[in-house]
């Protein structure tokens, strides 16, 4: 028996919409991507600017791909799935500006593993 | 009197399009949406492992160890037509979905065919990468930075590898089965596989290659 | 052909691991042969081995880990054996580098495959039943997690018998788990073992998450599901977060000591404190993914026996969502002393005292509970009380560990150790006492005996005190962990004391065993027939016990917070006229057959068998992919079954 089944994250009647959805994301992905390599290969960003800038560039073009291709919305239906996305990017978050400044502040401190290895009798 | 209304606690019939029902206490909620939210778990999971890659490599990407470094190895123009592939990629797949939902099913053969082919071009232009760069003495075991670029770079590309192999599964269950209810489910988890490879495919592009170039 | 597979794997030098090899290999064949000789593999293989019930594999994961419980407990017994005797210049009875076999192979035990599967399997009992649904979400891959769970156990044991385990402690810290210093397998047993099992550990993580928030029968909102079903999802979604970062680490190590890679290693530019970062910020969240379920079984229980409404059942939520969120921000906490600074030492110091104001909530809650009750003191209830002040001393000692200074101190000593068991013993392991006692009947049909339940509880309470007081003691006195032998002899009295009580626990251990036997003898003077035997709140106890494999015919409809407990108060409801036809999943060899060539992978890898390693990885894909090709199959169950069998069950005469 075939039902009409929603897809996830979409509302009920608007299947053009989709179409429009991925198209836009596409060009959205392609502009962000593009830029990018300009500024991680040109000198049209501050130089000191430019990691900032490829995240910010990273960070915008992985929401487009959620919003554009994953359809993540803010739709009731959709609370389990963005709350989930938030939890985990909370962790992500976490595990990795943890590690990084906990490693930084050991590797400060602490003999390098190799030179630590040399003291052994 | 109580009926057993919702799908998802294996009542038959399958229900109408009924929304997730389980949030406003509406009981348990129709089997393709716990089977996509179930997916996206699985995929935030993977992101977690990818992420925990990610940090290890931020940590030890200094750690050349004498050896070759990002700036002398990467080659842009080759990272940027992958780029291309995967994300044109990520729109085929796309494609695809929009084209089963509505049954038409050339779209759908021809959409889920360049996917395969774009995913797979990404694929080997990765892999002539890898064999290019241990030719010239820049293996995963030559210094702590070429481990970790190896391996984060490298399970994104076995997720990719993965993927063609499902998706080449999920045609031919397409093509013998029809567009069944399971099968539209099942298509629907490839597509969100994809489109999150895409994701840490961005993520990837940025912190290793393009700072990494610099 | 085999690798480096050989006959000096076995262990035919060394008395002691060779007794204990041989002890292993007469049971199992023991088993083995009575089950052929009785007839009853086709029942097992039908009713349990491709059992896709929650219920079933609930029972098969508790199973597993009270068995593990065994083989761990020896491991501790023979270690404080060792310690009572190996003072000043004696060398004990256990060599060094079979003691520290031992000591690794305990704590591996006792926390992946003791501890995780024995909360994993109560969730899996408990929670589609209390929330009344009739399945988790994924019953196939819920079996398979069970399978790979029980995979990893098998290959632990059977390092026992051929070849080697770890030396390196329970997580195994680089550079002394590299090749370079650990040239053996015992190493990649312990790996692959911990990667197999993760990989179940993390599939059940999913599947309950999704089962808590996707799947609950109508009207039960959030804020109508039991407090055990609040922590099971808090517990869930860490093993969802934590775990990925386990596996990562476990895989840059393999990567480090197969492929010559260079993440921990001392040369190429490796970095082993990158891996303690990493494992242990895995390794915090998985306590609190130990505890939590814990926690949810004694909120249960105490408003059970107190025969009142749990009290501040919102702080309760908020606690718990509170230690869920905290408990990824104290990680550090384990390695104070690595170097990390004051700043980064002040910060994590500061976050790991926080984290216990939201669990002494919890405590005061459970104290307000049981105020103005009425106390009936069920073996489940001791357990439960026996946690309330264990698990604060256990607790409090934690805070004064989360004091960078004072870790200085006390890191790595003997008083880590005792705090450690202090709040594992006391919460994980009551609470996974107080959960079996519990939930048995409802499991089995009839309730556990209750004297002998009683004794179990007493001993392992006298004999917790009597063999970790004197660890605090000793720690600071200065003796630190995982010490074969010392000098000092003036420890010796302390350790002998501990060791009366480790003997005190074993005598806790045999009552369980002996419980367990003679409830089983005498189990129709007991039999449950209500399937309420403790005038419960939740809806696990409106089913019989045990549940019919649908678990409810009708799924209830849910009014307020203890659905059940509203509902006796209503009173019995008139049966609906007609049930509706329900489908349940039918049985799968999957999960059995996947890990098989888990196992079969996992050994190949071990001993660097290639050619068997392929073979067992490309088997494993097969099996997924036959099974992916086939539609799920489905049992269907008419509803004209489904109204006999209420009807019987409602008898007039009987209470709904």
């Amino acid at each position: 028996m075939e039902q009409h089944d929603q897809v996830h994250g979409e509302r009920e009647n608007e299947p053009l919409g989709s179409f429009a959805s991925y198209t836009v994301g596409l060009i959205f992905a392609l502009l962000l991507t593009g830029a990018s390599f300009l500024v991680s290969q040109t000198h049209l960003l501050w130089a000191p600017g430019v990691p900032a800038g490829l995240a910010v560039l990273a960070i915008a073009q992985m929401g487009v791909h959620l919003v554009f291709f994953l359809h993540i919305s803010t739709g009731p239906d959709n609370t389990n799935n963005v709350l989930a996305l938030a939890f985990g990017l909370l962790i992500v978050t976490l595990v990795v500006s943890g590690s990084l400044w906990i490693m930084a502040h050991l590797n400060a401190n602490m003999m390098p593993p190799s030179a630590l290895m040399e003291m052994r009798r | 009197m109580s009926a057993n209304a919702a799908t998802g606690d294996f009542a038959m019939p399958p229900p109408s399009s009924a929304p997730d029902t389980a949030g406003s206490g509406g009981g348990p909620a129709p089997v393709r949406i716990v089977v996509a939210f179930g997916f996206w778990i699985f995929l935030l999971s993977d992101i977690i492992m990818f992420s925990a890659l990610f940090a290890t490599y931020a940590v030890l990407s200094g750690q050349t160890a004498g050896g070759p470094s990002g700036r002398e190895l990467f080659q842009l123009r080759h990272v940027g037509v992958e780029t291309l592939c995967l994300l044109f990629s990520s729109y085929t797949c796309g494609l695809a979905i929009l084209a089963i939902e509505r049954r038409r099913m050339r779209e759908f053969y021809v959409s889920c065919a360049l996917t395969f082919v774009l995913g797979a071009s990404f694929l080997g232009l990765e892999i002539s990468e890898f064999v290019d760069m241990i030719a010239r003495g820049a293996g995963p075991s030559r210094s702590a930075f070429l481990s970790s670029f190896f391996s984060l770079v490298g399970l994104h590309g076995i997720h990719v590898s993965a993927g063609l192999l499902w998706l080449t599964f999920m045609v031919a269950q397409t093509a013998t089965r029809g567009a069944r209810d399971f099968v539209r489910r099942r298509l629907l988890c490839f597509s969100l596989f994809w489109h999150a490879l895409d994701i840490i495919w961005v993520a990837l592009l940025t912190l290793v290659y393009l700072m990494g170039a610099r | 052909m085999l690798g480096k597979l050989s006959w000096d794997a076995i262990p035919f030098n060394q008395p002691i691991p060779m007794a204990a090899s041989l002890f292993i290999v007469v049971v199992v064949l023991g088993i083995s042969v009575l089950i052929i000789w009785k007839g009853w593999w086709p029942y097992l293989w039908r009713e349990w081995l491709t059992s896709v019930d929650h219920k079933r594999i609930g029972v098969m994961y508790v199973l597993l880990a009270l068995v593990l419980l065994l083989r761990g407990f020896i491991d501790a017994i023979m270690m404080r054996t060792q310690l009572a005797i190996a003072a000043g210049g004696a060398q004990g009875y256990l060599p060094p580098e079979h003691y520290d076999q031992i000591f690794s192979a305990h704590g591996t035990i006792m926390i992946f495959f003791m501890a995780m599967p024995f909360m994993v399997g109560l969730m899996n009992f408990v929670v589609p039943l209390q929330l009344g649904v009739r399945d988790v979400a994924f019953p196939v891959l819920n079996a398979t997690s069970f399978w790979l769970t029980a995979s990893g156990a098998l290959l632990v044991n059977i390092s026992l018998v051929v070849g080697e385990f770890a030396r390196t402690g329970w997580l195994a810290y680089p550079p002394l788990s590299e090749l370079q210093f650990s040239p053996g397998v015992g190493l990649d047993y312990y790996l692959w073992a911990l990667q197999i099992s993760g990989i179940g550990t993390l599939l059940a993580g999913i599947n309950m998450v999704t089962t808590i928030l996707k799947l609950r029968a109508p009207g039960m909102t959030y804020m109508r599901m039991p407090v055990f079903c609040w922590t099971s999802l808090t517990s869930s979604m860490l093993i969802v977060a934590a775990f990925p970062i386990l596996t990562a680490t476990f895989g840059m190590l393999l990567l480090d000591r197969y492929v010559g890679m260079h993440f921990f290693t001392t040369d190429g530019g490796g970095n082993f404190m990158m891996y303690i970062n990493l494992i242990w910020a895995w390794g915090h969240p998985e306590v609190y993914i130990l505890v939590l379920p814990a926690f949810g079984i004694f909120s249960e229980v105490i408003a059970t026996f107190a025969g009142k409404q749990l009290f501040g059942y919102r702080s309760m939520v908020l606690a718990t969502l509170a230690i869920c969120v905290l408990s990824f921000m104290v990680w550090l906490h384990h390695f104070f002393t690595m170097g990390a600074g004051a700043d980064v030492n002040a910060v994590f110091g500061i976050m790991s005292m926080i984290i216990a104001i939201p669990t002494g909530v919890k405590l005061f809650n459970w104290l307000f509970t049981i105020y103005r009750g009425r106390l009936r003191f069920e073996v489940p209830l001791l357990w439960a009380i026996g946690f309330m002040v264990t698990f604060v001393v256990g607790g409090l000692t934690g805070v004064l560990l989360a004091v960078p200074p004072a870790d200085f101190v006390l890191h790595n000593s003997l008083f880590l150790v005792a705090h450690f068991h202090n709040v594992i013993i006391g919460a994980v392991l009551f609470g996974a006492m107080a959960g079996y006692n519990y939930w048995f009947p409802k499991a089995f049909g009839f309730t556990l005996d209750k004297r002998l339940g009683a004794v179990s509880f007493w001993c392992w309470l006298i004999g917790f005190y009597l063999a970790f007081i004197p660890l605090y003691v000793l720690g600071l006195l200065g003796m630190t962990r995982r010490m074969q032998h010392y000098a000092d002899v003036s420890w010796q009295p302390y350790l002998i004391v501990a060791e009366v009580g480790a003997l005190i626990i074993l005598g806790g251990i045999v009552a369980t065993i002996a419980q367990l036997v003679v409830s089983i003898r005498t189990r129709e003077r007991r039999r449950d027939l209500t399937g309420d035997p403790w005038h419960g709140r939740t809806l696990e106890w409106s089913t019989t016990s045990p549940p019919p494999p649908y678990n409810f015919a009708a799924l209830p409809e849910v009014e307020s917070l203890d659905a059940f407990w509203a509902m006796k108060q209503r009173g019995p409801a008139m049966p609906p006229d007609h049930y509706q036809s329900i489908e349940m999943p039918s049985n799968s060899p999957n999960g059995f057959v996947t890990a098989f060539f888990a196992v079969v992978t996992g050994f190949a890898m071990i001993w660097h068998i290639w050619w068997m390693a392929i073979l067992g990885v490309a088997c494993a894909l097969l099996t997924l992919l036959i099974f992916g090709w086939k539609e799920r199959r489905e049992v269907e169950i008419s509803g004209a079954q489904l109204a006999e069998a209420e009807r019987v069950r409602l008898r007039p005469g009987d209470a709904a």
